[in-house]
């Protein structure tokens, strides 16, 4: 059960995202974005970090690398591809899913623990937990406020398309709970076929309890499961 | 040789974070007539190209392949001629 994690220059979460994917019963890769064919592999995770400083956008470079092209099509064929922060910022930039992540709206980084709602347990990561399941997770992200116009907002919940927001412990969605000016308080969106999840928080950081939560796991298991399938 | 300089700048309704930034720290140095404060990307291209008119069009098409993103943003492109 091979799974291609991206390395753009500048990706740092990839190690932390192999040892989830191993964690969770899979075989990951490393793959330089210079790759452009990605056929032997059943899955891609998109690590975070800062690719090419974050110049231009967050994103904006690695979405025009040679690896798009293999991971678009991964996408199209319907395998399971997860874009974490970064790789999330990437996914939106090379069109994986709609609207797009911008500066937050304190004008900071902001690096700590939040609570995301699931809103949408029908994708290969989402599979494992119940609609409505809160989940502990952290952030650590500058540009990682969602933004979309109405018409694509609304596009996006008619097609399933809002995968996670950000909530208070009990998960109630709030405007305390959001920490960046998310519209929506969004947190992950996926696109239309549900096959690819794009996100800020970082699952990775919480599979384990010593790390502080393990709820992020279960993404990673869901992922591996699914692509056992396909 | 020509030089095109793109100004990239938030769609209106577009929240600019930076902006309001700035515009809070320029009020707290006593300027509190500043009401707004908007920031923009400015990138200029040093190029070939056959005549002003081509540059453009070829510099509107980086604006949409990179330079960019349209979900937030405007762009303008002005073109001169440069030894």
């Amino acid at each position: 059960m091979k799974i291609a994690v991206t390395k753009f220059l500048g990706t740092n979460c990839d190690l932390d995202v192999c040892h989830a994917v191993k964690l969770a019963g899979g075989e990951p890769e490393l793959v330089f974005f210079t790759q452009e064919n990605l056929d032997s592999y059943k899955g891609a995770v998109i690590p975070g970090g800062f690719s090419y400083g974050d110049y231009l956008r967050a994103g904006a470079i690695s979405a025009r690398t040679p690896i798009i092209k293999g991971l678009k099509k991964m996408v199209e064929e319907g395998k399971p591809v997860l874009g974490i922060c970064n790789g999330a910022q990437i996914g939106l930039e090379a069109g994986f899913s709609k609207g797009t992540l911008t500066n937050n709206l304190n004008a900071k980084f902001i690096c700590k623990w939040v609570y995301i709602r699931v809103e949408n347990n029908k994708t290969p990561f989402t599979q494992y937990y119940k609609k409505g399941e809160v989940l502990k997770i952290p952030i650590a992200h500058a540009e990682g406020r969602f933004y979309a116009d109405d018409e694509t907002l609304d596009y996006m919940y008619k097609n399933n398309m809002i995968v996670f927001k950000y909530c208070d412990e009990t998960g109630e969605v709030t405007e305390e709970a959001n920490p960046n000016g998310s519209i929506d308080n969004i947190a992950g969106v996926c696109n239309e076929n549900q096959n690819c999840v794009l996100l800020m928080p970082h699952p990775e950081r919480a599979s384990e309890k010593i790390l502080g939560s393990d709820d992020g796991l279960k993404m990673f298991k869901g992922m591996i499961d699914y692509a056992k399938r396909i | 040789m020509y030089k095109a300089t793109v100004i990239i700048k938030l769609k209106k309704g577009v929240l600019n974070p930076e902006g309001r930034t700035i515009q809070r720290a320029l009020n707290f140095l006593g300027f509190n007539n500043v009401k707004e404060v908007q920031t923009y990307k400015m990138i200029d291209i040093i190029m070939e190209g056959e005549n002003e008119e081509k540059v453009k069009e070829e510099v509107e098409e980086m604006c949409k392949k990179l330079l960019a993103n349209p979900v937030i943003h405007d762009y303008e492109i002005k073109v001169e001629k440069i030894e």
